[in-house]
């Protein structure tokens, strides 16, 4: 092969600059590539779960919507709505890192966290609630349908809801919004040790604005996970 | 990992003195396992590979001594059921689909588009550190008393009924899934932006193309299944009952999502060979590749309709008829791809300069088994036949033409190219040539049988067959077969690793080959190149054949006629 070779300056690397990448500009780009070519596989991972909801739904309407009635729509409007103030703050520290305020940068992280930790708080108790009613799957799935599901359960004198499938139902919540609090969870870590790295004056991200953006765009992910849950799981319309 | 090489005697033509390699520039423990250098992360992963490698073999070993009588001879049902489930767990999840990706496409990315490492180092090796942690969770489950569901852990049997040690095993599996993934991310970033300057992307050498199809696989399908296996694991644990029937869940949904994965997961152990194969024909036969563009976009087309043909797997579950009838269809049209790239490397072999070469025997044995491999995929691709056909040792014969026939030998046709490149030493190259043939006879004695035996009706997954005892002779051959077989596959551990002591230097181009990764030095230093390549030519540019080139091919040739191994 009659390739030529080039000398390139070596001597004159910016300070965030990995060793493997020749310039910033194609360290931010390599990296850019990187996080959304994860985050496709996150869709997918997430994709064969909504999939699976998709198809239990279709099939078990009504039992769905019944089972769904148990679901307390204003605390999850409320975490909704502090994942929504979240990406904000997200998007704030990103702005701050582009401008480099590293002060304004750890702030905006910091409530960022606080929002995440505020989301998992507010889930426990959900959680919590769920499983006073018995309301986990399991052969103690509760087995009285009037007692777990009041009167919707009831049409013309007669039980209408097939707990089988409203424990289905209990399952995917438990699943989806069970991964995706992990998700939250890890996103928390993230944030702390990309809180720390500002701390130190890490030239990796001082210098270099990207990587904060893409712990931005992870958490955007998370955060939109959230925005098709809430209304798959707590805002379903009647069946006809 | 920060060491960086300096220019001082790098120049491969001075050999008076060790020049600075990434093999010998450190020598610790620490080194190796806390590496960010893809080279030294792709030996990790050829060490651990060939160890879960050659516990799956002792597997299949086992399963061939029981099935020389028809009555069995030392398992017990359950053991057998074992036996073959731990083969297939390990060869497919710990060797076939990580194997070529992980050592060669490691290894090679950088080198052939001129980078220094691969983009995301850490990633890199954090990726060998989850396969090495699903790998041992797999073993811990086996020696714990193994699975009893065959690797495809289909459920309400994996999920309900088998107390076997299916949880462990399919964490074991998720994790390892998580390398896959890293590794996929970390090609796809490599190959868009770390290309050398000049590297266009019709430049990049197939084996690369063949990799970014891989990659693409590995991020969409990977996490289907690390979901779906985690689910089955929740069911087991914590009664999360998606797929169970007795709840009005689906068990063949568990099936759909699984082969959804399963399937491109076959392209994802066959892409990477069909990668090797180009390089190598393309080398040995001092030839441009034919058709280049049609064998690169090829390596895509597969790669997406890979994601299309799940169903052919499922034409006896209850999947309804018009669905199988989809499914055929797409799935005869996965053989134009794949019949492309088999004319275009018998058009490239046609009027080239064929150096018979141990890798070139290799490929060529390749030709002719995957060609088997394939055309007999139509059969069970088509409704009809394969209602015949299913769950018969003819599916066994079928996907070890693909899998070991193919991948297996594109592997260690891969592995005598590129040995040279990543220790630096020739080894013995009479031996390997005769050891490319004993594999190819090995194999055609092993699995050609099968394909009778299915045909006549052998139920795969059985350790006895008193019911049919003249498929006795069929199983005889296979197992000696598979002896021969063994015997292939230990020889070049030997010769191999003993070329590491005695071999000769091997100099940067030993086999006359084309690309980025001959034009450094064998082992390559560190940062790969001392200074960073700009390509100035096509991909496999042999032409006009250099008069030195046109000796070493002549002298090739003629000593392989004296050959009478290579008659083939």
């Amino acid at each position: 092969m009659s390739a030529i070779t080039e000398s390139l300056d070596h001597g004159h690397h910016d300070p965030g600059l990995h060793h493997q990448f020749e310039d910033m500009g194609q360290q931010s780009e390599t990296y850019i590539v990187g996080m959304w070519t994860f985050l496709v596989s996150e869709v997918m991972f997430f994709g064969a779960l909504f999939l699976i909801y998709t198809l239990y739904r279709w099939n078990y309407q009504l039992d769905f919507y019944i089972a769904h009635e148990h679901l307390d729509v204003k605390l999850g409007a409320i975490n909704t709505t502090v994942l929504l103030i979240s990406s904000f703050t997200m998007v704030m520290a990103v702005q701050s890192a582009q401008l480099k305020k590293r002060l304004n940068v750890m702030l905006w992280l910091a409530v960022t966290v606080g929002c995440a930790c505020t989301f998992l708080v507010v889930k426990f108790f959900e959680y919590k609630s769920k499983f006073a009613d018995n309301l986990y799957p399991g052969a103690g799935f509760a087995d009285d349908a009037v007692k777990a599901f009041g009167k919707h359960a009831i049409e013309n004198g007669h039980v209408v809801v097939n707990m089988n499938h409203a424990q289905l139902f209990y399952g995917l919540y438990f699943g989806l919004t069970g991964l995706h609090a992990v998700h939250i969870i890890v996103g928390i870590g993230i944030i702390i040790s990309l809180i720390r790295l500002w701390f130190n004056n890490a030239k990796t991200v001082i210098h270099d604005y990207v990587p904060t953006e893409m712990v931005g765009l992870y958490w955007h992910f998370v955060d939109l996970v959230w925005i098709f849950l809430f209304p798959l799981f707590y805002l379903m319309p009647q069946p006809h | 990992m920060s060491t960086t090489v300096t220019a001082k005697g790098g120049l491969p033509a001075q050999p008076q003195q060790e020049e600075v390699n990434y093999l010998n520039v450190e020598h610790t423990i620490s080194s190796w396992l806390l590496t960010g250098d893809h080279k030294r992360i792709a030996m990790l992963y050829l060490i651990s590979t060939t160890f879960f490698f050659f516990l799956g073999s002792l597997a299949a070993g086992l399963v061939r001594f029981e099935l020389t009588s028809p009555a069995g001879v030392v398992l017990e049902s359950e053991t057998y059921n074992k036996v073959f489930s731990s083969h297939g767990v390990i060869m497919v999840f710990l060797f076939l689909v990580v194997a070529i990706p992980a050592i060669f496409g490691n290894f090679f990315i950088p080198l052939m588009i001129g980078a220094r490492d691969l983009a995301f180092p850490r990633l890199n090796l954090a990726s060998w550190y989850m396969y090495m942690t699903g790998g041992l969770l797999i073993m811990i489950g086996f020696i714990a008393g193994g699975v009893d569901t065959g690797w495809t852990f289909y459920t309400p049997y994996s999920s309900m009924y088998s107390n076997t040690q299916v949880s462990l095993v399919l964490v074991g599996i998720f994790i390892g899934g998580f390398s896959s993934i890293t590794t996929g991310v970390n090609f796809i970033a490599t190959i868009h932006k770390m290309r050398a300057p000049g590297m266009t992307w019709f430049r990049l050498p197939l084996f690369v193309w063949a990799m970014y199809s891989t990659s693409l696989l590995l991020i969409l399908g990977t996490p289907v299944v690390a979901i779906t296996l985690l689910l089955v694991v929740f069911e087991r644990l914590f009664k999360l009952p998606i797929f169970s029937p007795e709840l009005g869940g689906d068990p063949v949904l568990f099936q759909h999502l699984f082969w959804f994965y399963s399937h491109p997961a076959v392209y994802i152990m066959i892409l990477p060979a069909f990668g090797i194969i180009s390089e190598l024909i393309a080398n040995f036969s001092r030839k441009r590749i034919f058709g280049y563009h049609f064998v690169a976009f090829s390596s895509i087309a597969i790669a997406g309709l890979g994601f299309l043909v799940w169903g052919h797997h499922m034409f006896i579950s209850s999947q309804a008829m018009y669905e199988s009838v989809v499914f055929s269809l797409i799935s005869f049209l996965v053989a134009v791809p794949s019949a492309i790239k088999i004319f275009n490397w018998t058009t490239t072999i046609y009027k080239g300069n064929v150096v018979l070469s141990s890798p070139m025997i290799y490929a060529i044995g390749f030709l002719l088994i995957f060609t088997v491999g394939g055309l007999t995929g139509l059969y069970l691709g088509g409704i009809g036949t394969d209602v015949h056909l299913t769950a018969t040792y003819f599916v066994v014969a079928h996907f070890h033409y693909v899998m070991v026939g193919g991948t297996m030998l594109a592997f260690l046709g891969g592995l005598h190219y590129w040995w040279p490149k990543m220790t630096g030493r020739l080894y013995n190259e009479r031996i390997a040539q005769v050891n490319a043939v004993i594999m190819f006879i090995g194999f055609n004695l092993t699995f050609f049988p099968q394909f009778i035996l299915g045909w006549l009706g052998m139920p795969r997954r059985y350790h006895y067959y008193y019911f049919a005892p003249e498929f006795q002779a069929y199983h005889i051959m296979s197992t000696l077969g598979a002896t021969v077989l063994g015997l292939g596959f230990a020889l070049p551990a030997f010769y191999l690793t003993a070329s590491l002591f005695n071999g000769e230097k091997a100099g940067p181009n030993p086999w006359n080959a084309h690309g980025l990764e001959w034009e450094t030095s064998s082992p390559p230093p560190t940062s790969n190149f001392l200074e960073t390549p700009i390509v100035m030519d096509e991909v496999y540019d042999f032409d006009p054949v250099s008069e030195h080139e046109q000796d070493m091919a002549d002298q090739a040739k003629k000593s392989s006629t004296e050959n009478p191994e290579d008659h083939h």
